[in-house]
């Protein structure tokens, strides 16, 4: 007859390989922080060298310059939103694949393949979007839309991945709400939703899962 | 107590069955070669399991090809869950009775 600790055993191994099998837990919360300070460095540029403390909303500050400095805004802006982008994918991809390694896990599997699907799909309709905003110079709602599709992309992922992202993405997209209703103060939103709440999430899941 | 074991399913007993139904009961659908690398089992051992699971009508098989190449996938039936969802119930009130 098997005893009590072959049933939990057993109970054990269910759970574990159902966690296994259908989410993504080679997500690090050192992603978040690097991911983190990158934004606010990068948005912290935006304010102070790009903008130069004019506020994304055009009607009573951008309405100012010249044609020429608002193309220039335009360049700049991408360029460093692009950089901050692309360094916290490529460090997510970098500490994602070092935990998944040192737990013996495939980065390239089935349900990373699922996560990524379900994160990247919201995330390129907003990028469209966001395109769109910037070509037709409806620049106040172009942070609120980057938090909101951001905020959406990771309750899609959460599916897949830790449960804590759900609760991340419901913030970011309170925080998109927030910038599209007070309107001037929206790199602080971006550097709010963007940095201090990814450097928050990430200590806290590193402590919780990696501590 | 008697009672709960009653209720636990032979055809649960093995690990190999326990591993595959823990897969099927999250996920649509499932892949042999998944399989053997989430459960980390040979070709042999882990078919064996798979067709005795499919014999008692607890899990179904989807052949289909893609590209060329042809892949058969796993999903769970509902009788499958049924029982799977009982299995665990019966071995969670084992460790609550003892």
């Amino acid at each position: 007859m098997e005893k009590r600790s072959d049933y939990s055993d057993d109970i054990k191994t269910i759970k574990k390989i159902m966690e296994e099998s259908s989410r993504f837990l080679s997500l690090s919360g050192l992603s978040g922080i690097f991911a983190g300070f990158s934004a606010i460095i990068g948005g912290t540029i935006a304010h102070f060298c790009i903008l130069k403390y004019h506020t994304l909303f055009v009607n009573d500050s951008l309405a100012t310059l010249s044609a020429g400095d608002i193309s220039r805004i335009k360049i700049q802006l991408t360029a460093d939103a692009l950089i901050v982008l692309l360094f916290s994918l490529v460090i997510s991809f970098y500490f994602s694949y070092r935990k998944a390694r040192s737990k013996g896990h495939k980065i390239w599997s089935l349900i990373s393949r699922r996560f990524l699907l379900s994160f990247i799909i919201p995330l390129i309709t907003g990028a469209f979007f966001i395109i769109i905003l910037f070509l037709e110079n409806q620049w106040f709602l172009i942070v609120p839309s980057m938090l909101i599709f951001y905020g959406l992309a990771l309750i899609s992922a959460g599916k897949f991945t830790y449960n804590e992202i759900f609760y991340l993405g419901l913030a970011e997209i309170l925080i998109g709400f927030c910038a599209a209703i007070i309107k001037g103060p929206a790199v602080l939103f971006w550097i709010l939703g963007f940095g201090i709440l990814h450097i928050g999430y990430g200590i806290f899941m590193y402590r919780k899962y990696e501590g | 107590m008697k009672n709960a074991i009653s209720r636990l399913n032979k055809l649960f007993e093995n690990r190999v069955r326990l591993g595959i139904m823990s897969v099927l009961i999250v996920n649509d659908t499932y892949d042999f070669n998944n399989f053997k690398e989430t459960l980390g089992v040979t070709d042999g051992n882990l078919a064996s399991h798979l067709k005795a699971l499919e014999e008692n009508s607890l899990i179904k098989v989807n052949k289909q090809f893609i590209g060329r190449k042809p892949n058969t996938s796993y999903s769970i039936t509902e009788t499958g869950a049924t029982l799977f969802r009982d299995h665990i119930k019966a071995l969670e009130d084992l460790i609550k009775s003892q």
